[in-house]
């Protein structure tokens, strides 16, 4: 059943496009995918190994910026990001990594926080690489029909599942949970907790950054505010997975399709949509207090709450 | 009989505080050396600089005839040292069988045989039968099972035990002492730190004795407890009485 469930998943996904579903619903089909993407690389570090970032940003605004500047200076189509970001993305962790990994707990957060922050103000600044705040536009949109969008994203999807499931059950996978539980024991247990968390931080910032450069081809238009911000980016990041489930395999895809469906739906309300960072905030102190583990963590509990209310 | 572990002189401060000072000892291959001392002798501290928390700000520690001071801990771990800490670790959230293979890694290319690593270890300690549970739910004479299990999952040839039978019943004592007993069968070499007198003198070869960072004395068991300074040091200076 477990083994069979996520190609059942996929499959169904797969069809998905043939429903002749209207291009505003797989805009949003397409958005829950991609930011599921991000939960699952996001988790992969913060969910597994312990190490919380605030800056994933950095990574999706490096992959996206990657896109970008490839379509502007080289000339090539911003589909080249894809690949390309992996390299750049990678050495933009290694930096970060180098400097934020020696911190510990709240301390790395606070780190990451700011790598993010000032990824943003460099990208604002330096004109002549990025066009500051104009922004990048790809002119010419690849398709105007959104399903091979979708195709592609869900496609990335379904091979960073794979991925984090291998790398969960495998060697790294111990590694990182020892390394979240207590990093002096993990250290006295022979493992190099310094190069294990760097691994971590890489294989989680490549996901998102190839997540980044996808961005920039689907939306055609990128921007430092937008692909550098904390609130839209980091943070719901974190909001995805500690909604979804921390450290599950579902949660990130389960936190994706709540906080996407959640915010269209808040935006539609009039007077209050413009309040819709309120209700996340509301949303996630909920969480916290009543589902710890987040939805997929606390399904027992979950199950339970809801029996208590029927019989109520 | 060659030394395994030796360590030359081996000073530690803190700030203006001398944890150590200029403590120097060998352990000899197949032995297990009691390490003694008043609360705040340095033992822990001792065990620190040896695993490689901390390094020692004066001297030297060699193990197997290979300097190892500086070396971080994963290191030290790999060449074949392994410890267990006082105030417990267990990996919290982990299943028991999950924390012994997660150390059965650093020796298990695949999965399985880390789990089968793990699994003939927990036979060993007698935690088999506990081996799904989350660690954080275990007692504590378990948990500091748990503790040894671990440490024997990274295949070392020395173990620092510290205070390994600290706080048990009487039962889970001569559980504990029995295991390391077996340790030692199996050629292992043994260093200890203990509170408990009757398990300290009944298992060790050899003590050595701290106090104030400093090593007072060093000998078999018969030796150490009528050694005068020892004594000095546990019960107070004699009134002349």
């Amino acid at each position: 059943m477990k083994r069979i469930l996520p190609p059942v998943i996929l499959g169904l996904l797969a069809i998905l496009p043939l429903l002749g579903l209207s291009s505003y619903w797989m805009h949003i089909f397409i958005l829950v995918v991609m930011w599921s993407v991000i939960g699952m690389a996001w988790n992969l570090l913060g969910g597994y190994c312990g190490q919380v970032s605030f800056g994933h940003a950095a990574f999706f605004g490096v992959g996206a910026y990657t896109s970008g500047i490839l379509y502007t200076k080289a000339g090539l189509s911003g589909w080249w990001g894809l690949p390309l970001s992996i390299v750049a993305v990678t050495v933009s962790a290694i930096v970060i990594g180098f400097i934020c990994l020696r911190l510990r707990g709240p301390f790395f957060a606070l780190g990451t926080l700011a790598m993010g922050v000032i990824l943003r103000v460099t990208a604002e600044n330096l004109r002549g690489f990025t066009e500051g705040d104009l922004g990048i536009m790809i002119r010419e949109r690849t398709w105007t029909e959104k399903t091979w969008y979708f195709y592609i994203i869900l496609g990335i999807a379904g091979l960073t599942y794979f991925i984090v499931r291998k790398v969960i059950e495998s060697k790294l996978g111990y590694y990182f949970v020892a390394i979240r539980e207590d990093q002096d024991a993990a250290e006295s247990l022979g493992i190099n907790t310094t190069l294990y968390k760097n691994i971590a931080l890489c294989l989680s910032a490549v996901i998102t950054g190839v997540a980044g450069a996808f961005y920039t081809n689907y939306m055609g238009y990128i921007d430092p505010k937008v692909v550098f911000a904390l609130h839209d980016i980091s943070i719901v990041t974190i909001m995805v997975v500690m909604v979804g489930g921390v450290a599950t395999f579902w949660g990130p895809t389960v936190g994706a399709m709540i906080m996407v469906l959640l915010a269209e739906l808040i935006r539609s309300i009039p007077k209050l949509g413009a309040a819709h960072h309120t209700f996340f905030g509301i949303l996630l102190i909920v969480i916290i207090i009543f589902l710890p583990n987040g939805i997929v963590g606390d399904l027992p509990k979950l199950r339970r709450i809801l029996r208590l209310g029927r019989t109520l | 009989m060659k030394a395994l572990l030796e360590v030359k002189g081996v000073s530690r401060f803190f700030g203006g505080l001398a944890a150590l000072t200029d403590v120097s000892f060998d352990v000899q291959k197949g032995e297990i050396l009691g390490l003694i001392g008043p609360n705040g002798a340095g033992k822990t501290t001792l065990f620190n600089v040896v695993n490689g928390f901390y390094p020692p700000s004066r001297g030297d520690v060699v193990f197997n005839g290979k300097a190892i001071s500086g070396l971080k801990p994963h290191k030290i771990c790999g060449l074949g040292m392994a410890r267990t800490f006082q105030v417990v670790k267990p990996l919290q959230r982990m299943s028991v069988l999950d924390n012994v293979i997660a150390s059965a890694f650093l020796r298990a290319r695949t999965r399985a045989l880390a789990e089968e690593i793990a699994v003939e270890t927990l036979r060993f300690t007698g935690l088999y039968e506990d081996r799904d549970f989350i660690s954080k739910g275990l007692p504590l004479g378990k948990r500091k099972r748990l503790e040894i299990a671990r440490a024997l999952a990274t295949r070392p040839e020395l173990i620092l035990f510290d205070e390994s039978c600290a706080g048990l019943n009487p039962t889970e004592l001569d559980h504990s002492i029995e295991i390391i007993r077996k340790i030692k069968e199996m050629g292992l070499t043994i260093m200890v730190i203990e509170h408990h007198m009757k398990v300290i003198m009944s298992i060790s070869d050899r003590i050595v004795v701290l106090n104030y960072g400093e090593k007072i004395a060093e000998g078999t068991p018969g030796e150490i407890k009528s050694n005068p300074l020892v004594i000095e040091a546990y019960l107070g200076e004699s009134q002349g009485a």
